[in-house]
């Protein structure tokens, strides 16, 4: 038996050492199995994911080598019962983020309600004053939305972050589990996990359903990535491939008589849906960044007349500011006119005096965070900083407070992760994968686990060392 | 499909025949060295650097033409920006980028063969290890193919695929047998002498032809039968009627799925006329060097109309 930290949240085994009912299942196989020979599955993991190519580029590497994310074989699960509460509170959240979406970007009446304050979004470069007085096809601005998890208790879930721009580690979801069926299957026959394989197909419809009036029946689709260089572009072939939609860059697209069109061997023809993951500042050069070679000229103007669908909405960034995160509890009840489901962790704004107070006398306890930031990068995290470096966070809290957001250094919940001594438990996250549609919100039962590989660390970005596993929501 | 996809996919092909074929060269090449003296080892190395056309390129590093020494720079050099090893890189970096229009059996074919090429490929190539480099070389583009053939669709995306791999060994087979055009020829000088039949047999295994060859000539080795096996044997899978051949239908297949013919196709007839119904003496007569000049030529023109027919670039 194992037994857990007492301070920490195992979701595996209790203090005492015993299991916990989600794991009873995978824990009973796991240990009629060999050591040695579970040893050697890890290896076998490694060359699968090799030879299948799900690699990625780290950002800011001079040698674009692909590398692995690390593959954890210990499964993260979730009881059916557990999801079915977290799915109702993504819901929620995710609707609220559409109607707020909608909102800012036409009549604001959260701002003239005294809700939200104006600079929020007045300062936020995500804010595209493009979108203003627009609605996009549908009425959909997050069509694929990554709800960030953590876990502090048994009962005790709670938004880290909302991804509304381009949430991406879906393809992992998917590869995860293949990777996992094809080494053990006789474990998926002892527990029984809900299904992830047809994301890609509810995707599709997704997508399709968000077409542009007027285009045909089963519209055209294209999955618009930056290049094989780009960090992400394993799972943008992946999808292009599993949705059998075009998979296309930038220089294959062209706007043709006020439509989108892409070249193919038999001249241009029209693309009803894009799904992009191209950041905004790509997307056009005509009326973003002028240097991009990367987007499409005059995609925005067919666009704004509603001729072409773009998922996720140009301007969605909005949401993933973390100052505006700060504010989602009134944004879901503001919007929803329920008391939210799921619960931010606390968020002190630094941009408010007292509270901007409380996080410079406290620094050596807080995670701090740039509004704008993402990846894991540019934060600090109080507990295990050096003091020279909290003196140098010091200094750029106080010049720019209004940047900055700090929130409490949580007791995450654990996972165990395989290693040479056994099992031993990590901090982890969990990304849902929500899909929104006219049709209706789609969340699929499992998503991203990520995993702290190092001891005690609490980053679990795969661009920092972090790993990532198969996650599953028991079909009980 | 996309243009850019068409364009690699056709490349992707293009290398991965190339590599192979780069590979029997050299492979057909070291036993010439070992079988001969010092200078027509030479001789043989430099007609190979010819061949793929990296004589210049060569001897701008070096001056010797150690057997080591030249199979390095073939294959991996770093002063070689076509060698081997940065062919089978650009076939799967086109694999890549073009994912979703191969299955993933191609994929995993092209992956995992660039994988083990690259390791192979890491460190100069010892002697000793060479024909199992080669080996492998040939193996791992044979997976390819062979995962192709049985897992792809036979759309215009395996048309193009086709096309990159016939024109590229069309081109390759004009080649070998142009840069040796004046050893099949029998002139003035080897009038009344035994003829090389050593150099004719390398031939032969540069191409893997030397057993059909033997199986449908029994004994006989001479320039014109050669020439007419190389060039104009309809059942020899790297003669210029087969590999023409293979591209007509290709060619004609993508004209049916598009219902419209472009300039390829025109220039594809223009390259029937040259080859069709000829007859070796037909060739000789012509000038054996005159008719490859033309045919190379006429193979990197119908290349070019290919890539704007079907714009592979904007």
């Amino acid at each position: 038996m194992t037994a857990s930290d007492p301070d920490k949240f195992d979701e595996m085994h209790m203090p005492d050492g015993s299991v916990r009912e989600a794991y009873t299942g995978y824990n009973e196989w796991l240990e009629q199995q060999d050591e040695g020979w579970m040893r050697r599955k890890a290896f076998e993991a490694e060359s699968f994911f090799r030879k299948t190519g799900i690699t990625f580029n780290v950002y800011g590497e001079d040698d674009a080598e692909e590398r692995l994310i690390p593959f954890d074989m210990v499964p993260r699960i979730v009881t059916g019962a557990e999801w079915r509460r977290l799915s109702k509170g993504i819901e929620q959240r995710v609707r609220a983020l559409n109607a707020f979406m909608h909102d800012l970007y036409h009549r604001q009446e959260i701002i003239r309600s005294g809700r939200l304050p104006e600079r929020l979004f007045r300062d936020n470069a995500a804010w595209l004053p493009q979108m203003v007085g627009f609605t996009p096809p549908g009425g959909v601005y997050t069509h694929i939305v990554g709800i960030d998890l953590v876990r502090t208790g048994p009962d005790e879930f709670m938004v880290l972050e909302d991804n509304a721009r381009t949430p991406s580690g879906v393809s992992y979801m998917l590869e995860n589990r293949e990777t996992m069926m094809a080494m053990f299957p006789e474990l998926f026959s002892k527990v029984k996990v809900c299904d992830v394989s047809d994301y890609p197909r509810k995707l599709a419809k997704s997508l399709a359903a968000c077409a542009p009036e007027g285009a045909p029946d089963k519209p055209s689709i294209a999955v618009l990535t930056p290049g094989i260089y780009n960090s992400a572009y394993y799972e943008h072939a992946f999808l292009a491939d599993q949705m059998g939609a075009e998979l296309v860059e930038g220089s294959d697209l062209r706007v043709v008589d006020s439509k989108v069109h892409m070249r193919t061997t038999v001249g241009f023809r029209p693309v009803d849906v894009i799904y992009r993951r191209v950041d905004d500042d790509f997307l056009d050069p005509l009326t973003f960044n002028p240097d991009s070679v990367l987007g499409v000229p005059g995609i925005m103007d067919v666009y704004r007349s509603g001729n072409v669908t773009i998922a996720n909405a140009p301007g969605t960034g909005v949401a993933d500011d973390k100052a505006i995160y700060s504010f989602m509890p009134e944004i879901v009840e503001f919007y929803t006119g329920e008391k939210p489901l799921l619960p931010n962790v606390e968020t002190f704004r630094c941009a408010d005096h007292d509270a901007l107070k409380y996080v410079l006398d406290n620094l050596s306890e807080l995670v701090v965070k740039e509004v704008h930031g993402s990846g894991g990068y540019g934060m600090l995290i109080g507990p295990t900083a050096s003091k020279k470096e909290i003196a140098d966070f010091r200094k750029k809290l106080e010049a720019k407070p209004e940047n900055y957001i700090a929130q409490p250094t949580l007791s995450l919940s654990t996972c165990p992760i395989f290693t040479k001594k056994g099992l031993a438990p990590r901090h982890v996250d969990l990304r849902p994968f929500v899909l929104c549609s006219p049709d209706g919100v789609t969340i699929t039962p499992g998503g991203l686990t990520r995993v702290a590989l190092k001891k005690g660390s609490l980053v679990v970005n795969s661009s920092q060392g972090g790993g990532t596993k198969d996650s599953w929501v028991l079909d009980d | 499909m996309l243009g850019r996809v068409a364009h690699g996919i056709f490349w992707m092909y293009r290398y991965l025949e190339r590599a192979e074929n780069t590979a029997r060269l050299l492979a057909a090449g070291q036993r010439m060295a070992l079988t001969r003296g010092d200078e027509m080892a030479d001789q043989e190395w430099k007609s190979i650097l010819t061949t793929l056309g990296l004589r210049n390129a060569y001897e701008e590093h070096y001056d010797e033409y150690d057997s080591a020494q030249v199979c390095d720079f073939v294959l991996r050099s770093k002063h070689n920006p076509e060698s081997v090893l940065s062919m089978v890189e650009r076939a799967r970096t086109n694999a890549r980028a073009c994912r979703s229009a191969i299955t993933a059996e191609v994929w995993e074919a092209v992956n995992e063969g660039w994988m083990t090429l690259r390791d192979l490929l890491a460190r100069p190539v010892r002697n000793s290890n060479l024909n199992m480099s080669l080996g492998a070389i040939r193996r791992e583009s044979t997976l390819a193919r062979g995962a192709s053939h049985g897992s792809m669709l036979r759309n215009e995306t395996y048309c193009f695929a086709r096309l990159g791999t016939f024109l590229e060994r069309a081109d390759n087979t004009a080649r070998i047998l142009d840069v040796k055009y004046y050893l099949l020829l029998p002139s003035l000088s080897y009038v009344g002498t035994p003829l090389d039949t050593g150099q004719w047999d390398n031939v032969l295994r540069s191409l893997s032809a030397e057993r059909a060859y033997r199986w449908l000539n029994a004994g006989r080795m001479d320039a014109r039968s050669i020439a007419d096996f190389l060039i104009l044997d309809e059942r020899f899978p790297r003669s210029l009627v087969f590999c023409y051949s293979a591209m007509r239908g290709n060619l004609a297949e993508l004209a049916k799925l598009h219902g419209s013919e472009g300039t390829c196709h025109a220039q594809m007839r223009d390259a029937d006329l040259r080859l069709n119904g000829k007859t070796v003496e037909d060739i000789f007569d012509q000038g054996l060097h005159q008719f490859l000049l033309e045919f190379i030529a006429g193979n990197q023109a119908l290349a070019g109309a290919i890539a704007e027919d079907y714009r592979f670039v904007s």
